[in-house]
């Protein structure tokens, strides 16, 4: 008992220590340091929590804003129209969706390429030919491809929360800030700041003051035929959520299997402590 | 373990029986992961049948596709062979089962079994030797069908084995026509 | 076992036909079931075994995992997401191996601290301590190959930071540097040759795993009192009674595991990973995984130059001095009492250690600016004042409390405090067989 005493007392110092470095640090709202200014909005997510699952209306309109939107410059490499099974579409509907997508194919028997819709087995098509393309055609930065941003885009969690985040299985931090990021525009930049030529201020992007993409979506610009409301907030939500299931399509196969080996090793552990409890039964130790 | 002894003996046991079983079923369950991932990706699944258009194969003429990793050959064949294949009497086929996956599996090999109904003249067949899996050469050998250099078998004009070391008539895939130009295989 | 006595009689014509001809059967029954261990070990000793089963886990995930990764930087990445994607249960395996890795450390920290608590590495057990060390050092070897093989951006940039520490060294550096990437920065040759070593490297942990094990079955365990097995009383047989207790200890273990497995798989893997790897951009922190943190805190403390070594190399030495010091403990510590039950100012000295650790680890997650430099090398000192000062002088000028006379006496004592042992307890447990 002592012993973890000790231990935590140790931690507590540790914990003032790091709390007086936080406060020393220099806030100067003109010229921050430390990026993004504005920590991500945490957003309730259907597919939050040991429990959480996708919702597919919501997948199906995320793809629209995708499609309608954010594939004119963001490629969408690792996902196959194929697996859009698990947005609720049948194969009739896949079929169709890719047959929409021209793929650029070949060589055909006479050594030429050519172009053929594409077929359930295909992936998104990207929108440039090449990483250098999409670079000359965007300013010099390529847009990032999208099949796996949910996942490689996080704003660091700090001590202690990324400790808490063990208990509420906290695994959002993707959709939280591309949502926070496309909701983001339209802020007036803190007097003083310098706002670099063709980019565009943005309090949530994680790597600097502003980006090189401008406000990508408005209210009404993605007609939704399920009555969900067309604004900005829902479209960033929905695309957030479709580029989850991008990145994690198999989250929900997951977390239950998670819950059937955590109940089975509940009671095979309860077995083995009962045996264990029997075996040394008249052994002290 | 003399303090146990005086227990209950049935409990005991049934604690390690149930013990012991749980083991048992943590372990299969968590050997299955490793089994199941040597099996085919949704990917490859997704490449299990191919759409053909033939609309440019005049009588004579074949084409090869590659499906499920192998050549299928889609061979539009010619009056001559027709003729040929039709007039093999069964009784002198070595394999008198017609081998079709879209036939029963006892369905006799007649030339109209080896193809589909209405469309006679096309042979959609894996071209792969039943012996040992060589890639026959087409048009070839005694029988004007098909011939393997590997081992010198010999199928006729309907793809059926007539003469050498191949116990079996070339395997014809699941095809159907989906347009008087287009075949779905698979 | 100890004493090479055994104790093993074959019951059946099979048994005596094996053990006459190869006495496997003899072997696994003096060392998996006769084989006496204290009575007293506690759950902190069941990490060994649960290290055992990480390492099978480890290498039977990533042999199935080699069969779908390509080691070719234009495939290697989209090969992962295969896995992740379309390969049947192959997003379970992956997590299983990459999550693994993180808990296979877990488990190593929980037994190196261990036995520096009860002082597991005092003699006769110095070799036994020798040969952990370093399956610790083919660990972290393989763990940073591994974490190569996705081919992200923490992949490759962590790749380049850790093969630069050898640019550091005089003269030879950029030779030895250019002699591990097979070019001129990472590339290609490098994730083949990394994906090569990552294969093998476990089956070298696994081969000094038995030396190991071996070396743990000629001393015999440690046990808490820190006090030699003297007589029969002191131990049970290894089975039944460590085995299940071992194996209660691993389904615990296992369930935290699953836990971040099934739920936070991504929980300690770095975002930047799930971008592919980009050599004309770093990402804007490379921060290495967690087990190596306080070493790479270590490594950036070093600011300053220090007579002809600068600084660069100076943290490098700091860094590879880290390790060092495990294998020079057995001889540092002078203490003639084993265990910090018995030791009040090592005790103290110990979780003070872990508490710098723990904080050479955090700084290590840290941007290396402002108070965290200062911070990061006050506690680099503190690490190896507590094994260059604190282990020799403390065996010196401590006082041990009164040491109990045997494992016996010690686990009566304890338990009279409790008394709802019956006193046939002394009796020596009967062992099957």
């Amino acid at each position: 008992m002592k012993k973890i005493l000790t231990s935590l007392a140790l931690l507590g110092l540790v914990v003032v220590g790091t709390g007086a470095i936080a406060a020393e640090e220099a806030h100067n709202a003109a010229a921050p340091t430390h990026f993004p200014i504005n920590e991500p909005k945490e957003m309730d997510w259907s597919f939050a929590g040991p429990f959480g699952t996708y919702d597919k209306a919501q997948l199906q309109r995320g793809l629209k804003v995708y499609k309608e939107v954010c594939s004119a410059c963001h490629s969408m490499n690792l996902v196959a129209f194929r697996t859009l099974s698990d947005l609720g579409y049948s194969d009739a509907q896949i079929k169709t969706l890719a047959a929409e997508y021209t793929i650029h194919d070949g060589p055909n028997d006479a050594g030429d390429m050519f172009d053929r819709p594409g077929k359930p087995s295909d992936h998104f098509p990207p929108p440039f030919a090449n990483e250098e393309a999409a670079a000359a055609s965007n300013g010099g930065a390529a847009p990032p491809d999208m099949s796996l941003l949910a996942k490689a885009r996080g704003v660091e969690r700090g001590f202690p929360r990324f400790v808490f985040d063990i208990f509420t299985q906290y695994a959002q931090g993707g959709p939280d800030y591309i949502h926070s990021l496309l909701t983001g525009y339209d802020q007036t930049p803190p007097a003083g700041m310098v706002i670099p030529e063709g980019t565009h201020y943005n309090p949530y992007f994680m790597s600097g003051v502003s980006l090189k993409m401008p406000k990508p979506l408005s209210d009404g610009q993605v007609t939704y035929d399920d009555g969900a409301p067309q604004t900005i907030d829902q479209y960033s939500r929905d695309v957030s959520a479709f580029l989850m299931w991008a990145a994690e399509p198999h989250m929900e196969d997951r977390k239950k299997t998670g819950f059937r080996v955590l109940v089975f090793l509940l009671l095979f552990g309860a077995l083995v402590y009962l045996t264990k409890r029997k075996v040394w039964e008249g052994v002290a130790h | 373990m003399s303090a146990t002894d005086t227990q209950d003996p049935n409990r005991r046991d049934f604690l390690y029986v149930a013990t012991g079983m749980a083991a048992v079923v943590g372990a299969g369950a968590l050997a299955w992961p490793f089994i199941d991932q040597m099996r085919p990706d949704a990917s490859t699944l997704a490449l299990a049948s191919v759409e053909v258009d033939v609309a440019s194969l005049t009588p004579g003429m074949s084409l090869i596709v590659k499906w499920r990793g192998k050549p299928v050959v889609v061979r539009n064949r010619t009056e001559q062979e027709m003729k040929d294949g039709e007039a093999v009497k069964l009784a002198d086929l070595k394999d008198p089962i017609a081998r079709n996956a879209n036939l029963p599996a006892d369905a006799p090999a007649t030339d109209a079994n080896r193809t589909t109904p209405g469309k006679e003249a096309w042979m959609v067949m894996v071209q792969v030797c039943t012996h040992l899996g060589c890639i026959p050469l087409g048009q070839e050998g005694e029988f004007g069908g098909w011939f393997c250099p590997c081992h010198g078998s010999q199928y006729d004009t309907a793809g059926r084995i007539r003469k050498g070391p191949a116990p079996e008539n070339m395997a014809v895939p699941v095809f159907k026509f989906i347009s008087d130009t287009k075949i779905l295989i698979g | 076992m100890s004493e090479g006595h055994s104790t093993y009689t074959p019951k059946t014509g099979i048994e005596r036909w094996f053990d006459a001809r190869m006495p496997l059967p003899r072997m696994v029954y003096d060392s998996f079931i006769a084989y006496p261990v204290p009575r007293n070990l506690n759950y902190a000793w069941t990490f060994g075994g649960i290290l055992a089963i990480m390492l099978v886990s480890q290498i039977l995930t990533g042999i199935v995992l080699a069969m779908h990764f390509a080691a070719d930087t234009s495939l290697a990445f989209d090969s992962v997401e295969k896995i992740m994607r379309d390969v049947n249960s192959g997003w379970l395996l992956r997590y299983l191996h990459a999550t693994g890795a993180s808990f296979f450390f877990m488990a190593v920290y929980v037994h190196i601290f261990r036995g520096l608590y009860y002082g597991s590495y005092k003699a006769p057990r110095e070799l036994l301590w020798i040969l952990g060390c370093i399956i610790y050092l083919l660990m972290m070897a393989t763990a940073f190959m591994g974490y190569v093989l996705p081919w992200g951006q923490m992949s490759f940039w962590g790749a380049t930071v850790i093969t630069g520490f050898f640019s550091a060294i005089p003269l030879v550096g950029e030779w030895i540097q250019q002699l591990l990437l097979g070019g001129f920065a990472v590339d290609n040759p490098t994730l083949n040759r990394f994906f090569a070593l990552h294969y093998l490297l476990p089956f070298m942990i696994a081969g000094v795993v038995v030396l190991h094990v071996w070396a743990l079955h000629v001393v015999g365990q440690s046990n808490p009192t820190g006090i030699e097995v003297k007589s029969k009383t002191d131990t049970v047989a290894f089975t039944p009674y460590a085995t299940i207790k071992d194996a209660f200890g691993m389904i615990v273990f296992l369930f935290f595991f699953a836990y971040f497995v099934f739920y936070i798989p991504n929980f300690l893997m770095a975002p930047d990973n799930y971008i592919v790897a980009n050599p004309l951009k770093t990402p804007a922190h490379i921060v290495p995984e967690w087990y190596f943190l306080p070493f790479y805190a270590i490594l950036r403390a070093i600011t300053f130059n220090i007579g002809p070594i600068n600084s660069k190399l100076g943290g490098v030495i700091c860094m590879f001095g880290a390790i060092v010091m495990l294998f020079l403990v057995p001889w540092l510590d002078t203490s003639k009492v084993r265990s910090a039950v018995y030791r009040p100012w090592y005790k103290l000295f110990f979780w003070l250690f872990v508490a710098d650790a723990i904080l050479l680890g955090w700084l290590g997650s840290q941007p290396a600016e402002g108070s965290y430099v200062f911070m990061a090398q006050m506690a680099t000192l503190f690490y190896f004042a507590f094994f260059l000062v604190a282990l020799p002088v403390l065996g010196l000028i401590e006082t041990p409390r009164r040491l109990p006379n045997s494992i016996t006496e010690a686990v009566l004592e304890k338990n009279k405090g409790g008394g709802h042992h019956p006193a046939g307890a002394t009796a020596a447990p009967e062992t099957k067989g």
